[in-house]
């Protein structure tokens, strides 16, 4: 019983990490690339876009897609490890 | 065959398959009804989750809202697809684990309280009704542009679909209409992008083409010709926006939390089989959408360059067809203010001479384009996919809230099976009802009434999930305090500042901390979290069985046995 509690912290504690990391990468390129930074960011320019504007038009929702898989990648890679996958 | 036929056609081969696959999927017990048998698969439940999300806002209003605002439209890019991110990693995978009905259903069980169901119930029930009112009346515009009936007929059309396949299907059938409407919605809203962005840039793919230069060999970039018009005409430079930073940054966090705390988008992740689905069908929503959102700003690029063009400083007589039916249905108006028999389109409400609704956008897009009958036909078709299959996503939020929450779980305990069902189909048929009412009646227009929705959604659910979730010790006080407090603090903002229900409407100056109501969810979130926690200090902890519920729903195995605690 103290073994399954203590296999379940380790295992809460780790996935609370991936949150804080993905949910930083989820900040920058949104409320970061698109709103705060976005005029600094428009001095630059992708193709036809101002920068800043990109990311607030395009680019956040490309990396949302991408960190929603990233998760589902690394979460089941975390239940397995804990045997917690079925 | 002419624009009305195509219409006819395809509008009605749609509407018979959204029939037939209801009567195919007939749910038979309480199970089916709420959450399908909880046997979906990820990518059916991501598809149905796209459409159920996508509604006549996302289809028919934001690509406008967007051309017309300029770079501030980034609030329901970035807000409508960023909650998705929240949705998938703070709350789909544990609700799913807990494995209840309805969310009111979580909220009661997790915080052991009946009180806390009820405020619940309330919250869900005022989401879901402002929200579903927009939708019965985009479907209302829908066919008064295209069947030529009035808007009231338009919308009892659709209460009628919208009654058959969500009484008779539940869950069941909505999730497999919505399958059929997301393929419907997605095929139109692409198409004439895909047409448009060839057209003017020689390159099919609408993300690409909004920053690529035109193919009449002068080498310009859209964007900076949109600019270039924008500034001619007195506006502010499309790239940038006229809004506030801190409006922004609250609207789209308002948004964004208020969309993965809306109950209707939450409940679709009950009806998967295990947790890993859950998270799965989530990545797979998010991506569906994305495709529609991330065309949603070309198309906003592309037509109102062609807007201008066609329109600005030409003759009123030389204006093409679309133009005199559109000014039929009210959404378009012309008035020649200096006699001058041109048109002119201006950022001076003195000199301006053209009004211009945002539903206009999408819906003539294809007609200012000059493309095809059967693309015009087929926007019309998307948009009542969009609207239909949002209708019944909350529809069946309203009624399982009061069949379940309301009736099973606190007025009639001992209610049979059966009898619970029933009263899910009546819940169901009232809510409809109601539901018309508003769109014939509507509290105001489709995208106002939408983003308030969100947040009402944010000042409530999204704290008392988060921290029932995150937060072992929080108590049942904490969280009905807070949830109270938020919501009634973003109803007291919105009848202030936005329905002018508290006498005349205050100038934008007196808004507090700068914000609009429409990002005031993210204060009013905010409050509702230092409320609960605070309360929480000071109340008991909550029994040692609930503090069990949450760590057993952190653990992801074992999700299907976990209907009955």
């Amino acid at each position: 019983m103290e073994d399954k509690q203590k296999k379940a912290t380790a295992y809460w504690k780790e996935n609370v990490r991936y949150l804080f990391i993905l949910l930083f990468i989820w900040f920058v390129v949104s409320f970061g690339a698109g709103i705060l930074f976005k005029d600094y960011l428009n001095t630059f320019k992708l193709g036809g876009f101002k920068l800043g504007f990109w990311f607030a038009q395009q680019g956040a929702i490309y990396v949302f897609v991408v960190l929603i898989f990233v998760y589902v990648y690394l979460m089941n890679k975390l239940d397995k490890k804990y045997g917690y996958n079925e | 065959m002419s624009v009305q036929t195509w219409t006819y056609l395809l509008v009605g081969i749609t509407f018979a398959l959204y029939i037939g696959i209801a009567i195919w999927s007939r749910a038979g017990s309480t199970k089916e009804f709420y959450v399908a048998g909880g046997g979906v698969s990820p990518l059916a439940n991501g598809m149905a989750t796209a459409a159920d999300w996508m509604s006549a806002a996302s289809f028919i209003s934001m690509a406008g809202i967007i051309a017309f605002a300029g770079y501030d439209g980034s609030v329901y890019l970035m807000g409508w697809t960023g909650g998705y991110v929240l949705l998938a990693l703070l709350l789909a995978p544990y609700l799913r684990k807990f494995g209840k009905f309805t969310v009111p259903d979580f909220i009661g069980e997790r915080y052991y309280s009946n009180t806390a169901r009820m405020v619940a119930v309330f919250c869900a029930l005022i989401v879901s009704f402002t929200y579903v009112a927009g939708q019965m009346r985009g479907v209302g515009v829908v066919f008064s542009r295209f069947l030529q009936v009035e808007i009231d007929t338009g919308v009892i059309i659709g209460m009628v679909i919208v009654l058959f396949y969500a009484v008779l299907g539940g869950m069941k059938g909505i999730t497999y209409t919505q399958v059929a409407q997301y393929c419907v919605l997605i095929f139109a809203f692409m198409v004439p992008a895909i047409f448009i962005s060839f057209q003017m840039t020689g390159n099919p793919i609408p993300q690409m083409g909004m920053g690529a230069t035109f193919n009449d060999g002068s080498g310009v970039f859209l964007l900076d010709r949109l600019n270039g018009l924008s500034t001619e005409l007195g506006f502010a430079e499309y790239t940038d926006g006229s809004k506030s930073m801190v409006d922004v940054f609250a609207i789209t966090l308002a948004l964004m939390v208020g969309t993965a705390g809306l109950p209707h988008v939450i409940v679709r992740f009950f009806t998967v089989k295990r947790v890993k689905d859950a998270r799965k069908s989530a990545g797979l929503a998010l991506l569906l959408i994305a495709i529609l959102y991330t065309t949603a700003p070309a198309i906003s690029v592309f037509s109102k360059i062609n807007l201008i063009n066609t329109v600005s400083k030409q003759p009123y007589i030389d204006m093409p067809l679309w133009f005199k039916n559109w000014e039929e249905t009210g959404l378009l108006s012309f008035d020649d203010k200096n006699k001058d028999g041109l048109i002119q389109y201006l950022a001076d409400p003195n000199q301006n001479e053209l009004t211009v609704d945002n539903d206009i956008m999408v819906l003539a897009n294809p007609e200012i384009a000059n493309l095809p009958a059967w693309v015009i036909a087929l926007v019309a078709a998307g948009g009542l996919a969009a609207a239909l299959s949002t209708a019944a996503g909350l529809l069946l939020v309203i009624s399982s809230s009061v069949s379940h929450d309301l009736i099973k779980k606190i007025f009639l305990p001992n209610i049979s099976e059966k009898g619970e069902l029933w009263s899910a189909r009546i819940a169901a048929t009232v809510a409809v009802v109601v539901a018309g009412y508003f769109g014939i009646h509507p509290p105001g227009f489709v995208a106002a009434v939408v983003a308030l929705a969100f947040g009402l959604a944010a000042a409530s659910f999204f704290p008392a999930i988060v921290l029932g979730i995150f937060y072992k010790k929080m108590n049942k006080e904490g969280a009905i305090g807070g949830m109270i407090v938020g919501i009634s603090l973003m109803l007291f903002y919105m009848a202030k500042f936005k329905l002018g229900w508290l006498g005349e409407i205050p100038d934008k100056s007196e808004w507090w901390f700068g914000i609009s109501p429409e990002g005031f969810g993210t204060v009013a979130m905010i409050v509702n979290f230092i409320v609960a926690i605070v309360i929480n200090k000071f109340t008991p902890e909550p029994p040692l069985e609930v503090q069990e519920i949450v760590e057993h729903i952190r653990i992801p195995s074992g999700a299907g046995n976990a209907i009955e605690h």
